[in-house]
């Protein structure tokens, strides 16, 4: 089992900053774009990728991300699309830290086992599933951990610290992704006033980096974001600069 | 509380609303065993509702196949037009009880928003509808009247256009407003508790009639038949008579064009395992695991997944699915109007389509009760439309 996730908070950490994670949905515009802006995001600073995996469904979206996965559906990519995506960009960066983000139909849909062997061959670090709780999660789980996958859980407005401890029991290499507001994904101009005080709440009971995403969208909010977490996510604003034909990168 | 139905069920949901689903499964536990709760639903529903809905023997049409004698649930009586203003009731009794101050829902057909909008006006409460582009082109009507009782409707122009995206869009309006906002399922699908939720709400359509079929036969039916869309009132009439082994339970999903085709909303018949909306269900989908674009005549029974109480019973056995498809539904509904005087809903017409199979093969003295979920008023376009293309399908 590598630490490569706990090592590029770490890594950042001893640089007096976040870590950056930035979510891309893959395959949008088309899959060899989608791994150029995966490689342009890294240069720009990325240290942790979160590779979205385009969904029929995707509920808990705000409107950039679900037009950017319809998109990539209209053009036929697949999960085993973006595994082998995730393979090629880790021959290429052994240290950047590669998260599966997915919804759980189309891992379910491969079968638990097959999906496990696939993302570990593929040297993919861990797996963020969108629809599946800690009440749902270990027969998943249960498959990862053999192969040293660690498994990112959600952390929401509303999840009461008790379980937050709970979520971070047997995920293997990970960290804590806390949502910033009740909603979906999506840019916000602002974030709410009380943040900063639920992140030092959660930081106070987690044995494990946290990361907060959602609403992210300026270098100005990540720095906020970061004196009070060990990370910060950015997604919209990064797919957004990609369907304008644009290298994602803060603002 | 169960969530789980063998391997089916659960809260497949995000993050954010597991806290409401807690929330309301407390206060859902509390107001069951509440009887000023009970008694104020049991009230409205036979006030407000017009409860109980009649059973109807339908003689004519059982004469003119020759066979077994087909009972009919009239949930096409109740106020609103169909069997889903049961379960507004229920929920948004419930919402008042907890507080809530605005309702939203998803509809296919629309009988389930009109539902929720009128038990919103009701209750003097805001109310706001999901539904797909292409369901509010083909249900016009219905939006009209979601409208008239005061709700906002909003179409969902997204993915398929259909139920599903709807849900979807109720489901991320649930996640952003869940502290001041109860959100009403429609059906028995979703995550717990919603599917046990519903078909409690739903189960008075099987009570009354197990009691009105012993009343006036002396006896319980043989079958008890239902179309199964997400499965509402399948489950409903299906919940009078679980513990009657001898009762067999008979869901009707919709074949479309014909299972072979493609263009079918078959979950059960057609569909592999698979988890949407919260719940883990048979799910029409593709070999990658994206959902597929369902297609029936009916707008209600356009749904890819299926309560998972109904995969669990057919996995058992105690209840068997079949498949009726569009124009075996279109006869059967041309049938019941001009053998009964009754113009049922397209959805309502495919488990009467089963009926009208299976009675020829029976004898007299056998009784099928078929719940006649909607009336079919919404369809009259619809069915205009089908028969235009469809010139010589007509069968009655």
């Amino acid at each position: 089992m590598n630490n490569r996730i706990k090592n590029c908070f770490s890594k950042a950490k001893s640089e007096g900053r976040g870590a950056f994670v930035a979510y891309l949905t893959m395959g949008f515009p088309t899959i060899e774009a989608s791994e150029r802006a995966a490689e342009e995001a890294i240069a720009n600073g990325a240290d942790i990728l979160e590779l979205g995996v385009p969904f029929s469904d995707p509920f808990a979206d705000g409107g950039v991300i679900r037009s950017a996965a319809y998109e990539a559906l209209k053009n036929g990519v697949t999960l085993s699309d973006v595994i082998a995506l995730a393979e090629r960009l880790r021959t290429k960066h052994p240290e950047t830290g590669l998260v599966l983000f997915s919804y759980y139909n189309p891992v379910f849909s491969m079968g638990l086992d097959a999906f496990a062997r696939a993302v570990a061959d593929a040297g993919i670090d861990a797996v963020l599933v969108v629809d599946l709780p800690l009440e749902e999660r270990d027969e998943l789980l249960s498959r990862l951990r053999p192969y040293g996958v660690g498994f990112v859980p959600l952390i929401a407005p509303n999840t009461p610290l008790e379980r937050v401890k709970e979520s971070e029991d047997g995920i293997g290499d990970s960290f804590l992704y806390v949502i910033t507001v009740k909603g979906t994904t999506g840019e916000r101009t602002e974030l709410p006033p009380d943040l900063a005080k639920r992140l030092d709440a959660i930081r106070a009971v987690a044995h494990l980096p946290i990361a907060a995403g959602f609403g992210i969208s300026t270098r100005a909010q990540a720095d906020e974001v970061s004196r009070h977490a060990d990370g910060f996510i950015v997604g919209s604003a990064l797919v957004k600069c990609v369907a304008e034909g644009r290298p994602p990168c803060l603002n | 509380m169960k969530t789980h139905y063998g391997n089916y069920g659960g809260q497949y949901v995000a993050e954010t609303l597991m806290a409401p689903l807690k929330e309301l499964e407390t206060a859902y536990e509390a107001a069951k065993t509440d009887p000023s709760f009970r008694r104020e639903f049991e009230e409205l529903l036979h006030d407000y509702v017009g409860r109980e809905s009649p059973l109807t023997c339908a003689r004519r049409l059982s004469e003119h196949l020759g066979g077994a004698t087909i009972l009919l649930k009239r949930e096409d009586l109740n106020h609103t037009g169909a069997h889903k203003v049961n379960n507004t009731i229920g929920q948004a009794l419930l919402a008042k009880r907890m507080g809530k101050r605005r309702l939203i829902a998803e509809t296919g057909a629309g009988m389930h928003g009109v539902a929720t909008a009128t038990v919103a006006a009701l209750f003097g409460m805001p109310c706001e509808v999901y539904m797909g582009a292409v369901d509010v082109e083909r249900q016009a009507p219905n939006v009209e009247r979601m409208k008239l009782l005061g709700a906002k409707v909003h179409a969902v122009s997204e993915g398929s256009a259909t139920l599903k995206d709807a849900m979807n869009e109720a489901l991320r309006d649930w996640v952003s407003n869940c502290d001041d906002t109860f959100y009403v399922i429609g059906t028995v699908a979703g995550p717990a508790p919603y599917p046990e939720m519903v078909r409690d709400f739903q189960s008075v359509i099987g009570r009354e009639a197990r009691r009105q079929c012993l009343e006036k036969y002396g006896r319980l039916p043989d079958e008890a038949i239902a179309c199964v869309g997400g499965g509402s009132n399948a489950i409903g009439l299906f919940a009078g008579f679980i513990d009657d082994a001898a009762v067999r339970l008979v869901g009707v999903e919709a074949g479309g064009k014909g299972l072979a085709t493609g263009e079918h909303a078959a979950s059960i018949n057609g569909g592999r395992l698979g988890v949407l909306h919260g719940a883990k269900t048979m799910l029409l989908q593709t070999d990658d695991g994206n959902v597929i674009d369902t297609y029936s005549v009916s707008a209600g029974l356009d749904y890819p997944g299926v309560g998972p109480e109904h995969c669990h019973l057919h996995d058992t056995g105690r209840a068997e699915y079949a498949v009726i498809n569009d124009d075996e539904a279109v006869a059967a509904f041309e049938a019941l109007c001009r053998f009964e005087g009754i113009i049922p809903a397209l959805e309502s017409s495919h488990a009467l389509a089963e009926a009208i199979k299976r009675a020829p093969k029976l004898g007299k003295d056998k009784l099928l009760l078929v719940n006649l979920s909607g009336r079919g008023d919404k369809d009259m376009e619809n069915i205009m439309r089908y028969k235009a293309a469809h010139p010589y399908s007509s069968r009655a």
